[in-house]
């Protein structure tokens, strides 16, 4: 099964006055799989993803992301050659995320993230987190706030449906008891889960999660791969994951992306990335004379 | 009964309490030697002069000293005792004690203050009561106003802003000037002034957009000193330190309130006073703060309101979840611009007069001051802020009887500032993030619950 890719990266390059911290990397994310981005410490893992969600602007390089067809992908040249963000037709739409800022990749081309260091909003409740992530479908129900201050039943009906998606996603990550209770609360584990739910609040196509399982324990960190497969089968959703915890990334991921120095030095399914000699040799910090070696001896 | 067993604990070293308060005796001589030990004033022959008052310098020792003593013999002990002896179950009374207070006290406060010129009425007569109902009741509602309408930029959005007096102003000037240039009554001009100011607002939004914090605070200090600047300096528009006088007043649906056959009491029969002018001036201050808290308690629970707060909680995450951080910037300094405005053009028509001079930085100082004490986002503590210091000052003015302390020659409304500077440590050390630090969830599935203060970012920009 190889499905059609929904995002592609190509030539994209991040440097930070002399440092390149991601360079020349070309990949794609394949629609309902998820793939992840493995990589060393420093390796330039969440920059990448802050080129995807609009917070960097690249260096250089093409990032292109579809609604609908695989077959819009035939519009990238015309649309690369064009200076607008996006392109749309009956069966889809394609969007260049490089001309994008942040907060329209998530709003248009609906691409949602969470971080690596959580960023929920502590004094908000559970529920209002989720609230804020439905932000713009409740904003124009509001009619730019016009219908909402008069409370006209537009806006309440939509309100109550918010609240009821909201309910639906506290259900699912075992928090729905504490909805009415501040986010910065919530344990740990908790913060993560919640982090993941608003996010997939924001109905991206997309969902982008950097190091998910840092600092979780064992039982947690199988409840997040039980909670990310079935986002992943249920929701259709494509998930791009950062993940340190091998045991996540070797379970659950469709296909691995393995960077170092910001450099591409692997790419392909699970057993392919774990034989490589070159991705054993980066986590185990081998030098690049001992890695030519180890290659030449298993014959590659 | 038993005695707790930590009770040994709390009780009282004297020695310690009497050092304690020598040390703070001590402090006050040196900080008080400069300020009151010494008074200058001019000679018959137009000399300086110095005169030293050691015995006002000696009440403001042993006052402090007193207060020491007090502290660390007294309030402490009972204070740990109380905390030593409280019973696992007397958080719960206390918290069900201060639901139903807080339940009670909105409705409360609403019915005092819709009676407030009445219960006045009688108490003071007519002669008395313009006073409490002029320079109390319209003067805190002015502020109880100012301070919701920062609040919004402040408290909810969390944008430092320093110079929301130029909006005030605006407000102010917009009314005088349109009013006299043009006759327009003030039921037209408020909502222009209004809409002037959001105008202004959103101009001032635009360039301390990318700027946080102390930045933000800075360039936003400068702004308002900027347009008092204009104000002064643009002598053909707005006639500079000198001001504008003789600004129409509002009417009473188009009957004045003046003593001629048409006016407002000759209409209705009655005897002349001005008091029913200031009657009617506190019920349309009343009105718009009114309008003020009801909107705004109105956008918090809109998705635009919701925005304010998670740009105060995290301006990242919000972007990362699809809001345009630039639009609710905006639509905050807009929204507390506009409300700025109101309270300024009600400002001028009342006053009849305004200069510069009304506008300054301790004006914006003075508001911002409010939101800090009353707990940032918090309408009732914002209001209750507004009545302890300007209510205060306003008291202040006339505390003849600490005459009976200081002495025949002592005038109150020199100390003022220090009193309000002392309160305001005071309040600042018993309850740092305001009267209300406490935060109101805006939704809810199950069950209402406040989120405590230390989980609320502060509006630090
Ligand atoms: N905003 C920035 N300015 C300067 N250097 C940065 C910035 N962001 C990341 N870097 C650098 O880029 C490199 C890659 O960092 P990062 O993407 O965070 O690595 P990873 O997420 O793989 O651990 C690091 O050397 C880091 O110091
Ligand atoms: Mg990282």
């Amino acid at each position: 099964m190889t499905n059609a890719p929904i995002l592609t990266v190509e030539h994209l390059s991040m440097r930070f006055g002399g440092l390149v911290a991601v360079d020349d990397l070309s990949f794609s994310a394949r629609e309902g799989e998820i793939t992840a981005l493995i990589g060393p410490n420093g390796a330039g893992k969440t920059t990448v993803f802050n080129c995807i969600t609009g917070f960097y602007k690249p260096t250089e390089g093409r990032m292109a992301l579809r609604h609908g067809n695989p077959a819009i992908f035939e519009e990238l040249a015309a649309l690369t050659a064009s200076s607008l963000r996006s392109r749309h037709r009956q069966d889809g739409a394609l969007y260049l995320l490089e001309r994008m800022p942040d907060y329209l990749v998530t709003q248009k081309a609906r691409v949602a993230r969470t971080f690596q260091n959580i960023r929920l909003f502590r004094g908000m409740t559970v529920l209002e987190n989720l609230l804020v992530a439905q932000h713009n479908p409740l904003m124009k129900a509001s009619g730019m706030t016009l219908f909402g201050v008069f409370g006209l039943p537009v806006y309440t009906h939509a309100e109550h449906h918010a609240e009821e998606k909201a309910a639906k996603w506290l259900e699912r990550i075992d928090l729905l008891d504490r909805a009415d209770d501040p986010a910065g609360d919530l344990p740990y584990g908790a913060q993560r889960r919640l982090e993941i739910a608003r996010a997939m609040c924001t109905d991206p196509v997309l969902l982008c999660l950097d190091e998910p399982a840092a600092g979780l324990n064992p039982r947690e960190s199988a409840e997040l791969n039980d909670l990310l497969l079935s986002i992943r089968d249920e929701t259709g959703t494509s998930i791009l994951l950062i993940e340190h915890d091998m045991s996540v990334v070797m379970q659950i991921s469709d296909h691995i992306v393995v960077l170092d120095y910001g450099v591409k030095i692997s790419d392909g399914v699970r057993e392919e990335v774990r034989n490589d000699p070159k991705v054993i040799a980066a986590y185990l910090g081998v030098e690049d004379e001992e890695v030519e070696k180890v290659s030449s001896e298993v014959g590659l | 009964m038993e005695m707790p067993p930590s009770a040994s604990a709390t009780r009282v070293d004297v020695p310690r309490a009497l050092k304690d308060a020598a040390i703070a005796g001590l402090l006050a001589f040196g900080m008080f030697l400069p300020l009151i030990g010494f008074r200058t004033y001019q000679t018959m022959s137009n000399e300086l002069a110095l005169e030293g008052r050691p015995g006002l310098l000696a009440i403001f020792v042993g006052l402090v000293m007193a207060a020491s003593l007090l502290g660390s013999l007294v309030v402490r002990p009972l204070a740990e005792r109380r905390a030593a002896m409280r019973k696992p179950g007397a958080s719960v009374h206390a918290a069900r004690m201060r639901a139903t207070i807080a339940k009670w006290f909105t409705p409360f406060a609403l019915g005092f203050m819709v009676l407030y010129p009445f219960m006045v009425w009688s108490f003071a007569g007519t002669q008395g009561s313009v006073k409490w109902i002029d320079n109390f009741g319209i003067q805190v509602l002015i502020y109880i106003m100012l301070g919701w309408g920062l609040n919004i930029v402040v408290g909810l959005a969390g944008l430092l802003d320093l110079g929301y007096v130029a909006f005030y102003a605006v407000g102010a000037y917009s009314y005088a000037l349109l009013a006299k240039e043009f006759g327009l009554s003030f039921w037209i001009l408020l909502p222009l002034a209004g809409i002037l100011s959001a105008f202004w607002g959103i101009l001032l939004g635009f360039p301390v957009l990318r700027l946080r914090g102390d930045y933000l605070a800075i360039v936003t200090l400068a702004f308002g000193e900027i347009i008092r600047l204009v104000l002064i300096n643009w002598v053909d528009f707005t006639n500079g330190y000198a001001g504008i006088s003789s600004i129409p007043r509002p009417s009473f649906f188009g009957i004045p309130f003046n003593a001629d056959d048409d006016g407002f009491a000759a209409v209705f029969g009655l005897e002349f006073t001005p008091l029913y002018r200031t009657v009617f001036l506190y019920y349309i201050i009343l009105g718009l703060a009114l309008l003020t808290a009801f909107v705004t308690l109105r956008l918090r629970r809109l998705p635009v309101g919701r925005a304010w707060e998670a740009l105060r909680e995290d301006e990242i995450a919000c972007r990362s979840l699809g809001v345009n951080t630039t639009n609710t910037k905006l639509t905050a300094f807009a929204t507390g611009a506009m409300f700025g405005g109101f309270a300024g053009s009600f400002f001028a028509a009342r006053q009849g007069f305004i200069s510069p001079e009304s506008f300054t930085f301790v004006e914006s100082a003075m508001i911002l001051a409010i939101v800090v004490l009353g707990g940032m986002g918090s309408m009732i503590g914002v209001a209750i802020a507004a009545v302890v210091m300007i209510g205060g000052t306003e008291i202040m003015r006339d505390l003849d009887f600490l005459k009976l302390v200081f002495g025949a020659d002592f005038d109150p409304t020199q100390y003022r500032m220090l009193l309000f500077g002392i309160a305001m440590v005071l309040i600042m050390i018993w309850k740092p993030r305001g009267f209300i630090s406490t935060r109101d969830p805006t939704a809810y599935l199950k069950e209402r619950k406040t989120v405590a203060a230390t989980f609320v970012k502060e509006g630090r920009g």
